[in-house]
């Protein structure tokens, strides 16, 4: 048996983390929040389950975080993805449309009935998961097979994806009305529901690339694709695979976002949310070149973006003006992480030590 | 004059640290004016660092560096080309997506008003190749479609062409180049030197060093062992100065392979028949055969690497065919052959075969990971037992099997390449150049394990572009010489009936 070290918890060992940039960036902006909006840390209890600010980060940065597991992947494999949002539409449409198909004839039926569905939930979700998951496949043909360069060929379906969307509902906005879909987005259990959908997919992903060879053959393709192929790595499968996961995540966040909004809006379901979800990942310290990922690091960028939003909204920014404050904020969090700041805080910690 | 006036650089006390490494440990250097000195050592003796300090890519914890007498702190490689200190780094570092001429100009382009002008940049840049190295190729042409050994020579171009360079370092320039290419860079050398450049001259190839230079200093372990004028100080000597042991007897090397020889298997594990590429490799016939070492001698652009990549199956033949163990091959791919137990340690280290940023312990069982497919993942623990057993065995010097490779000196990370291919447990091991820039030391341990591992009943493909050393490790040499196999020779060979074969002139 090996020794294992001990787990020490030195400062500099903590600076070296993964985790420390990401987590100083959402523990800054809470300390400002704490300073300069009041009650922002208020929760409420309400029939046993939990309200308040910080909640409603978790809960309207849960398609966020679905995004960027999936992201992660891809930009670890040294891709990108721009299509997401335009799955989420799609994802979002396929799903509206079968619950309440009133919109192919032409014709703009307002469900009343709570109860009422075309199709039972599980085919309703079951289909958006399949077409999400086509969508990624075909994503991932293009960059692995058809060696288009992984910004262009995601391009296409984000152009074309909201058009898909428009299609599927025959350019109409579809009601959602049935109760148990409205759940996913809007339940609460303790916590919202959402949240526990994205624990489930996070844990799910954390095994099936931690626990399998998958996780190192994704950074082993993105750290230098032609030794993978020397090493005996298919490179195209392991591509093939991040974008159809990426596609399914971009499917389960159309599905909540839908829900959450309760309606299929092709135009503006998942509207920019693909760079968000970049953001996140880089946030998290993931690489643009690829390499090296960490899911965990991630889910905390995409909780230091909502968290933004979040403050923005809290201190009474207008919406207008929300996106260029937005901006600001975010250029200071990646300030964050450049290498300046990185060696002076490193610097900081070992004359610390040797003091 | 004084000794002072004459030195162009004086470093003195460098200490440099990486994680878990001091790989300088107050080290000194002068270098005089118009000098030729060879800076050597085994991997990781600290060389590249100590040429990484002096160019500001790394920056040292202590110590001084005076140029002219004048003390300077070079912040970045541009900082120290401006104060006249040019570079050409071991690994080629230069853009193989844009043309030569831009390569070699690029910074420095000639313009007119609206813009670059490119008929005088090429015309500008075929005349310093043809001027300073008596090459001459078409300069419009991307770079990466010329040989290493071209586009190595192009790095030396632009690095000698920042015409203020008072100094100029290479770094393993040498390693990818074959004789005539050599002598031509010499020649260069040579005339600087006159001009009163100091040249810092890093190399592996001892004759060389002799051959060149005027002062060596050897360094081991991060720690200077000294400098000394080449004329004073004997071979023998140095060569036991740098790796602190005397050399292995060459005549161990010979009783092994005799010995080994023995054990060859007659009937073959891998029948090649008439495979070929077009564009690649002429149609050849190749058996290997269990217990046997075959050298591919030749040189540069012979056909040795891409043999290696058909018979791997990196290229698909497009005629012939391969026969392994009694079977006809249908899988042409690197997951076909490692399934199959072959192995290819490739010849391009850095971009087919390290994963920087990965762990030495991922490295290593990569392949081996890559055989077993995605889900039948080896766990955690039987991966450091893999990572400690070729650390171990194969001495590579790496503070922890966690670290990343990329942190390690360029012969480790060989070694952990070579650990990834030994723990896949092939029968047959494809190895080409896997000695290229590595010291007389480990070229020595890599030369044994290859005839140990032909000794276990391994089958063994051995490449290099040092004839001796091919010679000293295979029981058979074939010879290629401009894509097709043109000569096999078995038992004791004559170095000159090798040669002639190589150069294709007839006796």
């Amino acid at each position: 048996m090996r020794n294992q070290k001990k787990p020490s918890f030195k400062f500099r060992n903590i600076v070296e983390s993964r985790l420390f940039f990401p987590l100083l960036a959402l523990i800054l902006i809470l300390i400002f929040d704490l300073i300069f909006v009041p009650g922002f840390f208020n929760i409420e209890h309400r029939d046993g389950n939990l309200y308040g600010s910080l909640i409603d980060i978790f809960r309207n940065g849960s398609t966020v975080m679905l995004l960027a597991i999936g992201m992660t992947l891809v930009i670890a494999t040294g891709g990108v993805d721009l299509s997401v949002g335009a799955v989420m539409a799609i994802a979002a449409s396929v799903a509206g449309i079968l619950m309440n198909p009133s919109a192919l004839r032409n014709e703009v039926f307002f469900v009343t009935d709570p109860t009422y569905t075309f199709q039972p939930l599980w085919v309703v979700i079951g289909a958006a998961l399949v077409v999400s998951l086509i969508c990624g496949l075909w994503n991932g043909v293009l960059v692995a097979y058809m060696r288009i360069q992984p910004m262009v060929a995601t391009l296409i379906l984000m152009i074309a994806g909201r058009g898909i969307a428009q299609l599927i509902t025959n350019g109409l906005r579809v009601q959602i009305t049935y109760r148990p879909y409205a759940y996913l987005g809007q339940g609460w259990i303790i916590l919202p529901f959402s949240l526990y959908v994205v624990a489930i997919v996070f844990v799910l992903t954390w095994l099936f690339t931690r626990k399998t060879a998958i996780g190192m053959f994704i950074e082993s393709v993105g750290i230098n694709f032609r030794s993978s192929f020397f090493s005996g790595i298919d490179e195209q499968k392991i591509k093939l695979l991040v974008y159809t996961f990426c596609g399914l995540c971009a499917g389960i966040a159309g599905l909540v976002a839908s829900s959450n909004i309760r309606t299929s809006d092709a135009n503006n379901i998942g509207l920019t949310t693909e760079l968000d979800a970049i953001l996140a990942v880089v946030i998290g310290g993931g690489s643009m070149a690829g390499g090296r990922f960490s899911l965990l690091a991630s889910m905390i960028g995409a909780l230091v973006m909502q968290a933004i939003t979040q403050s923005m909204y809290a201190m009474g920014v207008p919406a207008f003006a929300l996106q260029a404050i937005k901006a600001v904020v975010v250029v200071f969090v990646i300030l964050l992480f450049s290498q300046q700041v990185r060696n002076l805080v490193r610097g900081f910690s070992s004359q610390k030590k040797e003091v | 004059m004084s000794e002072w006036n004459n030195n162009i650089l004086e470093m003195m006390g460098i200490d440099k640290a990486f994680p878990g490494v001091q790989a300088l440990d107050k080290v000194d250097f002068t270098l005089r004016r118009g000098e030729i000195h060879c800076l050597v050592g085994e991997n990781g003796a600290g060389k590249s660092t100590l040429i990484k300090v002096l160019t500001g890519v790394d920056h040292p914890e202590a110590g001084k560096i005076f140029l002219d007498g004048e003390e300077i702190h070079t912040r970045s490689p541009q900082h120290a080309q401006t104060l006249g200190i040019s570079t050409v780094y071991q690994e080629i570092n230069l853009c193989p997506n844009l043309s030569v001429a831009e390569n070699i100009l690029i910074g420095r382009e000639p313009r007119r008003i609206s813009g670059i002008d490119w008929g005088k940049m090429n015309a500008q840049a075929a005349e310093i190749l043809k001027n300073l190295l008596d090459i001459d190729i078409d300069v419009t042409q991307l770079l990466g479609t010329y040989t290493v050994a071209i586009q190595q020579m192009v790095a030396i171009t632009r690095a000698l062409f920042i015409s203020s360079a008072k100094i100029l370092i290479l770094d393993e320039p040498t390693s990818s180049l074959d004789e005539h290419e050599v002598q031509q860079l010499f020649k260069v050398l040579r005339k600087l030197k006159e001009n009163g450049v100091g040249i810092i001259f890093i190399t592996h190839f001892i004759g060389q060093v002799y051959e060149i230079s005027d002062r060596i200093t050897v360094l081991r372990n991060g720690k200077l062992i000294g400098t000394f004028e080449t004329s004073a100080i004997p071979r023998v000597e140095l060569i036991a100065k740098m790796i602190g042991r005397s050399l292995e007897d060459l005549d161990e090397m010979s009783k092994i392979k005799l010995e080994t020889s023995k054990h060859i298997r007659t009937e073959a594990l891998l029948k090649a028949d008439g495979l070929g590429r077009a564009g690649s490799m002429t149609p050849f016939d190749l058996e290997l055969h269990s217990g046997e070492v075959v050298g591919l001698a030749g040189l540069l652009g012979s056909g040795r690497t891409e043999t290696a990549n058909l018979l791997f199956g990196i290229e698909k033949p497009d005629r012939g065919s391969i026969t392994f163990k009694g079977s006809k091959i249908t899988d042409y791919s690197p997951l076909g052959s490692i399934k199959r137990g072959v192995g290819l340690c490739p010849e391009d280290r850095k971009a087919e075969g390290v994963f920087d940023d990965l762990s030495v312990r991922e490295n290593i069982i990569l392949a081996l990971q890559a055989n077993n497919g995605w889900f039948k993942y080896l766990g955690v623990q039987e991966q450091y037992k893999i990572a400690d057993k070729y650390i171990e065995l194969l001495q590579i010097a790496t503070p922890s099997p966690d670290q990343p490779v990329g942190n390690l000196s360029g012969g480790n990370q060989q070694k952990v390449i070579l650990a990834r291919w030994l723990a896949t447990n092939p029968h047959l091991l494809i190895l080409d150049e896997p000695t290229r820039g590595i010291d007389v030391g480990t070229k020595a341990e890599i030369q044994k394990l290859v005839l140990s591992l032909a000794d276990e009943g391994k089958a063994c493909v051995f490449i290099s572009s040092e004839l001796e050393e091919v010679l000293r490790t295979s029981h058979r040499v074939v010879v290629l010489r401009e894509r097709q196999m043109v000569a096999e020779f078995s038992g004791e060979v004559d170095e000159n009936t090798i040669i002639h074969a190589i150069a294709g002139s007839e006796e």
